[in-house]
Parts: structure tokens; sequence; C-alpha cells
């Protein structure tokens, strides 16, 4: 089995639905990290079976709020000094910027060279409309 | 500075003195005739519109100020490529205000942020149309002295109309307004209008498949065109086109009091004999249009305090 060392200071996403991990990586913009991140493929999970799962060391501070869109099952540990500090659930996001596009061929996005940014309509049934047309998003 | 691109970026509250102003103006259109004297209303017509380009404009030159514009995009710098931020930029310097009619959905909203004057939605696509929207209110308080306390029945293509959408959200905004639906089973007002809209604010609805099953309930009609192009099959059309015609003899359970609205232009949705009818108020609707335009470029252009919060109210 392969082993990834545990962070002493950091952030542990887990529970990423297999898979997702580097879609993930990707929207939270961890390469531009200069520290230490480990993403893992496809560990054993009792509940899920499999999951993905990122170690980013040494950061607390950064910006999760797209988590909860992308992956709603993960769940973000942060750790300091060797311990769990705290653990929760993402929330959705009330806004997304340039995470998706809209699909709309009539929306003003699709001529235009502006941010593609969608809002929450829906909490409890996870559906965002666009900006600009309201247009419902749809994975 | 503030914007009109959505008909709910005014509260009720503002929406109302703004209708009661565009009654003042009604009432003594000399107080008003040099209101705007010295100001440039630019009007950005990228599609070509009649009614609501020149009611506009005829807001604007009987408020005393001055009009320039184009009324299509061949004859704009969009022919040429330019973006929309770019030529609200450009309008920014050489007019006071802008009415921008886009054929893509949500260009008056990417318009007003980059904008240095106050930017109107004056129909973007099929998404919004708030002027029509307020220029309906004008009319239902005008004819039954208030917004409210009406049974209104909207009919025909109720899936795609930008101005039924459009109103139904205002309408949820006021006290015992109850909704009818009247549209062929294709046409339906969307799920999320009904979940997201009417269904938390209260207000009773329920849908009809023929105007004559509720004619008699009815304060307001509120017409819309059936188009051939919306159904997936000529049959279903041709069964179903002539439900949604009103004619004189449609009329004859409804109210007295009922007022007929239609947003316009209309092609056979209302048989010509109806116009004769005093409860046929669409032209008149359509004349109210300009008056609640003059009052929204005095009122966005700060020159009438008290309509708009943070405005000088």
């Amino acid at each position: 089995m392969l082993n990834i060392d545990s962070i002493e200071n950091g952030i542990v996403i887990d529970h990423i639905t297999a898979g997702r991990g580097m879609r993930v990586y990707e929207l939270l913009e961890l390469d531009r990290l200069d520290t230490c991140v480990a993403i893992i493929k496809n560990a054993k999970s009792e509940k899920f079976g499999k999951k993905d799962i990122i170690k980013i060391e040494g950061v607390t501070d950064i910006d999760l709020d797209v988590l909860g869109f992308i992956d709603d099952h993960a769940t973000v540990c942060t750790i300091r000094d060797g311990r769990l500090a705290e653990k929760k659930q993402p929330r959705l996001p009330q806004k997304l910027v340039n995470i998706v596009s809209c699909k709309n061929p009539r929306c003003i996005t699709s001529v235009e060279n502006v941010d593609q940014v969608f809002y929450l309509c829906d909490e409890k049934a996870h559906r965002y409309r666009c900006r600009y047309c309201e247009q419902e998003y749809r994975k | 500075m503030r914007h009109l691109i959505d008909p709910l970026d005014f509260t009720r509250e503002e929406t109302d003195r703004l209708l009661g102003l565009a009654d003042r103006i009604w009432e003594h259109p000399a107080e008003y005739a040099h209101s705007c004297d010295g100001r440039v209303l630019a009007t950005l017509f990228y599609e070509p519109s009649t009614r609501t380009r020149l009611s506009f404009e005829s807001a604007m030159l009987r408020l005393g100020g001055q009009v320039l514009g184009f009324a299509s995009s061949d004859s704009s710098s969009a022919a040429k490529g330019e973006s929309v931020a770019d030529t609200i930029r450009m309008i920014s310097g050489y007019a006071d205000i802008a009415a921008m009619r886009h054929s893509k959905e949500g260009a008056p909203f990417v318009a007003s942020r980059y904008s240095a004057i106050p930017v109107i939605n004056a129909g973007d696509g099929g998404h919004q149309h708030p002027t029509q929207t307020l220029t309906d209110l004008f009319t239902i308080r005008r004819r039954h002295g208030r917004v409210g306390g009406v049974t209104i029945g909207l009919c025909g293509d109720l899936k795609f109309g930008r101005t039924v959408h459009s109103l139904i959200k205002s309408l949820v905004r006021y006290e015992d307004v109850r909704f009818i639906f009247i549209s062929p089973e294709e046409l339906r007002v969307p799920s999320y209008i009904l979940k997201e809209v009417v269904e938390p604010s209260g207000h009773t609805w329920r849908e009809a498949r023929a105007m004559e099953e509720v004619m008699p309930e009815l304060d307001i009609l509120y017409m819309t065109r059936v188009q051939r192009e919306r159904f997936f099959n000529e049959e279903d059309y041709v069964r179903l086109k002539d439900s949604y015609i009103l004619t004189p003899e449609k009329l004859c359970a409804a109210k007295e009091s009922l007022s007929i609205l239609h947003p316009l232009p209309r092609v056979n949705e209302i048989a010509p004999e109806v116009d004769h009818d005093p409860r046929a108020v669409y032209f008149q609707q359509a004349r109210g249009g300009v008056f609640v335009r003059m009052a929204l470029l005095l009122a966005l252009l700060g020159l009438e305090k008290g309509v708009l919060d943070g405005e000088g109210a």
C-alpha cells in the first residue's frame, strides 16, 4: 500500500468522490502553491468503496468555497500541530465565478469576453443560474 | 448610480413611487416639458424595435431632452466586432443615459457594469423587458386604482414569453393577486417560475386550458401571442390556436370592469372587433409606456428626487 506522510500543519480534503481529485486540484488552483501537495487517487473508503484525498502541507487559508459545488461529499480537515483542529463539510458557494460556463447560445457570455458568473438559486436542489441570462446550469 | 436591468432592480416602494410620478406626468405634462433640457438619451438598439425605441425617444423629447443612437446592429460598431463593454464606455461620453435593446440575454447587464451613465434594459433577447413590466403595472394601477387585489389571467405563450415572466415576478410583490395561467400544455408557465416565484409568494394560482373556462372571474386578461413555431407539430397548433384568440363572443361572459392588456405587437390573438370594446386597453397601455419611460428617465437621471432610494430620497 502507498504511504503518504501525515501532515503537521495544513489541510486534508478527504472523501472526495473517486476520480474528482484532479478537478478539485485544478479548480482550487493548488498548482499555484509553493508547498507540498499530495493527491491520492482511489484510496480505500469504508463509506464509498474508494475515494480521492488531497493533502496540503503548511497552508490553512485556502479559499475552498468552490469545493461544495464540485463535491459535496468531501470533508475539509484542518490540521494544526499534527492534530485535527477542525473538520467541516463544504457548503455550496453563493456565487461561482469562472467555474462553469453558460450553455445558452443566446447569452451575452457566448460572444462577449466577460467572467462566467452563476449564483445559487436553490440550495436544496443544488441549482445555479447564470447571472446574465438566468439559464439554469445543468451538469 | 442606479440602472434598470431587471424589473426587480427597483423595490416595490420605488416602483410605486415611479408609477406615481408617471401618473403626475400624464396629468400635468406641461410641468415636465423642460425637465430634461440639455440632457441626451442614447438609444442603443442592436435589434429592430418600433414601439420601445419610439416610446423612449418620445419620452425624452417630451421632457425637452435630445436623442441619439442607432436602430440596428448593422448601423453600429457591433458590425465591426466592437464589444458591448467598449460601446457603452464610449457612449458614456456622448450621452447622459442609455436605453439598450440587444438580442443577447444579459447584454444590458454587461453594459451597466462598464457604464458611467445609467443603463436601461429595453429588452434583451427572450430574457427581460423591465420597462414593459412597469408599463403593465402602470396600466393595471390606472385601471383598477391599485396593482394588488386582482385576478389576472395570463393567456397564450407562457413558456417563452419574457413579458409574462417579468410581470409575474413583479406582481407577486403585491397583495392578494390571484393568477390563472391559460395556455396549451406545450406552452405552460415554466415550473421554475411556479416553484421559485409564485409558490413561495403564497399567492393562489391555477392553470386553465381555455380562456372561456375562467373568463367570468378575471379582472385582467393579459394576452400574448401563440406562435406557430413554438409547437412541435402543425396538428397541435391548428387544434389549439383558436383557443387563444380573443373574440367579442368570448368576452360576453367577462366582467364589465375587465381590462384586456397585450404587450403588442399582436398578430391574430385579438380579433380587431375587440378593439372597440372599452375593456380593450392595449393601445392605452402602449401610450402609458411613454409616461412610464418619462418617469424612469427623470428618476435615473436624478432629476426627480425621492423616487429611487439613494438618489436624493
